[in-house]
């Protein structure tokens, strides 16, 4: 199939789109009716996943797991929440949507190095020179994406960026990474036709294909490849989803006037258009010096805001069973705490939070010793919390990869997903 | 944009010119070169044999030309040098070609481009100053220092971060007060080709390094000062950031860390767990430098011949280039000791280390599989075996100078050097991404995703190469007075570096049809050409 007409789009839907994105205005309707038609559907039944991703490792000890009375208990109190658990004092709002979320505190797994540690939260096996694991968004996108032929924009979204690669799976399911104020980059052809753009297209198509015949390897066509899927959103209306400051200023609001905010509000409307998987960055998590502080002043209030009124907004549009909501960095951080009142990075005993997709609220898996250095529960690695998404999303466990080698490789490293959370 | 066309009109990277001096002093390098470039290719050849595989044929004269300038100087080579190429019949000219660029300002340019890269990173870190690296790099490979020296430097420079750029590594990594953790483990990445950051916490997983390796490492570190000098702004009455500036302290004695069992341990300065003379007057990071200058196995002059190869071939001996050591044996450890030994042999001269790789039977090969080299697919995580060209994307930089490149009708002159790095360096920017962690790590989107595409095919750089203002080299050929068929073997020449085949005059004709306007279809057919993957692809 040639490029200039997109996979699964006939050739006067693509020729509308063409001409809506080459007009100087845009007939507000057309969008408004693309966008209702895509919410009604996701809330029959589509799965997403949203990650957000607290890049530097965060101090879960402070967080999710705390331990008063503890030589390394720190300066924060816990507190009661409408779960079954107690969390920080600097996560109120949070806490109150705690029976829709749990938290396992019995992550162990063994990267306390930024780099490894990424690598191996994101795709559940530990770094290997001779493949390039993918992302689980990628995963996820590879599983779902073909059977959502209305989506027309990327299926792994990474707001903010971090979110790892595609690896063996191909750029096709790379995270798209965008910012958080939602302008896309070079998306407009501005000033090119959409006559012109055929012919540009189908000129290129040649010089394109003839490389791709020249055995050169996979690259060539993943080339082509990306590019389809570029022009693909060149012409959607589904770009729409990306622009945040046209929902209503009250539900902004309430998400948080930052970029932290604002992406967890775009991944909202990108699971309304059918994207399954959104990573949102969060960093500043590094936090060797200092920590109490600048999470109390900075990094909690932010945190806090955004995933409560994630949870809240998909709760009140009746989206909460159908989307999980994960809150994990690369790993923890030390129980003791350091001489410039920071913790350092730590990979044996931490906690993460996990909700929504029908999983069961309100709950604490697992449990940590008194002091926070040891678990004293069954321990869970990341490919049991990926196994647990997969079961929530409906992506069957037995799906098995190849590696371009033509290694076998079990979807989230043959994980076991956590009972607590779904039984 | 418009400040874009600026660049253009003043433009940079002058290669076209060719260098006088290099062609009369080719002969005596050629002889220099020999013996080891025989046998890097009888050792190549016999991993072939080993491993039943027959090398793919050499690759066409424009196809390697181009390879070569991107590989070694960053960029396409312009129209004119591929024409004159061409039309060169000595059998050295190979030889000449590299020796041209070799003598440029581009390979400087390059060089310094990349290290700046490796060793700051593409986002400058606070206080830290991007232009004073990049003279002291500059510096470097323009007068073809030897390797071990400017490592030397890098490592034990000290003062005011403008006055001696070297300091400026070391400032990057000590942008968080981390006792010269981060500056441990990427020193030992980057020089010696090891990763000990695994063993910050505990022993090595794979292989013996212990713990106390890192923090023997740390401790030659653990002397160097960042002191940041802070100035009033005048019109503000705010303190701003005035210079930084790297000192040493006379810090003594051991580093201290914890063992996973809580238990606290001590080390000493150690090169690779080999005893060092310390504290006896000179600094920490010279007891370092002078260990690996002075260390008997060469391990510096190893990582940067690994990375090299793995720079012009896409695939060094390991995977990655700078974690080698017993858990990730080489892929051709007689090669690889070959060249270690001769780049040592040379005074590490990188010129030569350039000459020998790029004269090799190997890097001439075609990036087309046969029937016979199948599996020497690395793509694939099989072992590199050299048997044909790996394709390589383009880095977002040599991006940004082959558009220049193919942009402009008259080269580049070397007015505005500092100007259009400032712009490539903006422009760049759009596609780093950071992950906010102490090591100040960053990642790019110009990785074949789609914001790479969509730059493609809407942003500002081929949008100016396509629109046929005077000055432009699609002007020049368009405008020349040429047949069309001439014009059309142009474009591909200078974008592609190939003739037009039969499908593709087919398809320009149908293009020309179609549009009605000639000039518009030249622009529709230089924007498919700089848009395909034969353009973005080192091939």
């Amino acid at each position: 199939m040639s490029i200039i007409q997109p996979e699964n789009m006939d050739r006067r839907h693509f020729m509308r789109h063409v001409a809506a994105s080459s007009a100087m205005t845009i007939p507000a309707f057309h969008f408004l009716n693309h966008l209702n038609a895509n919410a009604a559907e996701v809330r029959k039944n589509q799965k997403a996943c949203v990650l957000v991703w607290l890049g530097g490792g965060p101090p879960t000890i402070d967080m999710w797991d705390l331990k008063p009375g503890s030589k390394n208990g720190g300066e924060f109190k816990p507190i009661s929440t409408a779960g079954d658990l107690q969390i920080s004092e600097h996560m109120p709002k949070i806490a109150k949507q705690m029976d829709s979320l749990s938290v396992v505190r019995s992550m162990s797994t063994r990267e306390a190095d930024h780099t490894r540690g990424r690598y191996y939260m994101h795709t559940a096996y530990v770094p290997n020179p001779t493949v390039i694991h993918p992302s689980f968004g990628s995963v996820v996108s590879h599983t779902l994406a073909p059977q959502r032929k209305s989506l027309e924009i990327p299926s792994f979204v990474s707001i903010g960026g971090g979110a790892g690669s595609a690896g063996f799976l191909g750029m096709t399911h790379a995270p798209f990474v965008v910012d958080s104020n939602g302008q896309i980059r070079n998306v407009d052809s501005d000033g090119t036709d959409k006559r012109r753009l055929e012919q540009r297209l189908a000129m290129w198509d040649v010089v394109e294909s003839g490389f791709i015949n020249s055995d050169r390897g996979d690259l060539p066509q993943a080339h082509k490849d990306v590019y389809r899927k570029a022009v693909n959103l060149m012409t959607s209306s589904q770009m729409e989803a990306f622009k945040v400051a046209k929902e209503d200023p009250k539900i902004q609001e309430a998400y948080g006037n930052n970029n932290f905010g604002r992406g967890m509000l775009m991944a909202r409307r990108l699971i309304e258009v059918g994207v399954p998987f959104i990573e949102v960055n969060l960093g500043g998590w590094d936090l060797h010096n200092d920590v109490f502080n600048t999470l109390s002043n900075q990094r909690l209030p932010t945190l806090d805001q955004g995933i409560a009124a994630l949870t809240q907004d998909l709760k009140s549009r009746g989206m909460l069973d159908d989307v999980v909501i994960v809150c994990m960095g690369e790993f923890g951080r030390t129980p003791r705490i350091n001489q410039n009142v920071g913790r350092d990075h730590w990979a044996s005993s931490w906690s993460l939070m996990i909700g929504g997709g029908g999983l069961n609220g309100g709950i604490a898996v697992g449990q940590t010793d008194k002091d926070g250095v040891g678990i004293e529960s069954q321990s869970y690695l990341p490919g049991d919390v990926w196994a647990t998404v997969s079961k929530a999303m409906g992506i069957p466990l037995n799906i098995v990869h190849t590696s371009k080698r033509g290694r076998p490789m079990k979807i989230a490293n043959g994980g076991t997903p956590i009972e607590e959370l779904i039984s | 944009m418009r400040a874009l066309s600026l660049i253009l009109s003043l433009a940079v990277l002058q290669t076209a010119t060719l260098s006088v001096r290099a062609a009369e002093t080719s002969d005596y390098r050629l002889k220099y070169d020999t013996a080891v470039v025989e046998k890097i290719d009888t050792l190549i050849r016999q991993s072939w044999e080993d491993n039943e595989v027959s090398p793919s044929q050499a690759a066409d004269d424009i196809t390697w030309l181009r390879r070569v300038y991107l590989d070694t100087v960053g960029h396409i080579p312009p129209l004119n040098v591929v024409e004159e190429f061409v039309k060169n019949k000595d059998a050295n000219k190979y030889q000449q070609a590299v020796d041209t660029m070799l003598d440029g300002d581009s390979y400087v340019n390059n060089w310094t481009t990349i290290w700046t890269t490796l060793l700051i990173g593409r986002q400058t870190p606070d206080r830290t100053s991007r232009e004073g690296m990049q003279k002291f790099l500059r510096e470097a490979f323009a007068k073809d220092r030897p390797w071990d020296d400017v490592v030397y430097d890098i490592l034990t420079a000290e003062g005011h971060f403008e006055e001696n750029g070297a300091v400026n590594y070391l400032l990057s990594q000590m942008t968080m007060r981390d006792e010269g953790v981060q500056a441990t483990a990427k020193t030992t990445r980057l020089f010696l080709g090891t990763q000990v950051q695994c063993t910050q916490c505990h022993n090595h997983p794979f292989n013996d390094w212990q713990q106390s390796q890192f923090w023997e490492f740390n401790s030659f570190f653990r002397a160097a000062r960042r002191i940041d000098h802070d100035k009033i702004d005048p019109n503000t009455g705010q303190e701003v950031d005035d210079y930084s500036e790297l000192t040493t302290n006379d810090f003594s004695g051991p580093v201290f860390f914890e063992k996973r069992s809580g238990l606290m341990q001590v080390a000493y300065p150690k090169y690779f767990g080999k005893d060092v003379e310390f504290d006896n007057g000179k600094s920490r990071q010279k007891v370092l430098a002078d260990a690996i200058v002075s260390d008997d196995n060469h391990q510096m002059a190893r990582a940067m011949v690994n990375r090299m190869w793995g720079h012009f071939f896409g695939y060094g001996f390991t995977r990655p280039v700078d974690d080698m050591g017993p858990h990730n044996p080489a892929s051709h450890p007689i090669l690889l000791e070959h060249l270690t030994e001769s780049f040592v042999a040379s005074d590490y001269n990188m010129k030569m280390l350039v000459r020998w790789i790029t004269s090799s039977e190997a890097y001439r090969l075609s990036s087309e599989f046969n029937p016979k080299n199948e599996m020497d697919n690395p793509a694939a995580g099989e072992m590199p075996l050299f048997s044909h060209m790996y394709i390589k994307s383009m880095e977002a930089e040599q991006l940004f100078d082959s558009l220049m490149v193919a942009s402009n009708a008259s080269g580049m002159n070397r007015a505005n050097y500092a100007q259009a790095m400032r712009q490539r360096n903006e422009w760049l920017q759009q596609f780093v991404t950071t992950f906010g962690t102490d090591e100040n790590d960053e990642a790019t989107t110009f990785n074949g995703s789609i914001p790479q595409a969509l730059m493609m095919m809407n942003g500002e750089l081929v949008d100016t190469a396509v629109k046929c203002d005077p000055g432009t080299l699609l002007h020049q050929v368009v405008t020349a007075d040429e047949k069309d068929s001439k014009k059309v073997q142009l474009l591909y020449l200078a974008a592609l570096g190939r003739n037009p085949s039969g499908r593709d005059l087919a398809a320009v004709k149908k293009l020309m049809q179609i549009s009605g306007n000639p000039i518009m279809a030249y622009q529709d057919l230089y924007w498919a050409l700089l848009n395909s993957n034969e353009f973005i692809f080192v091939r």
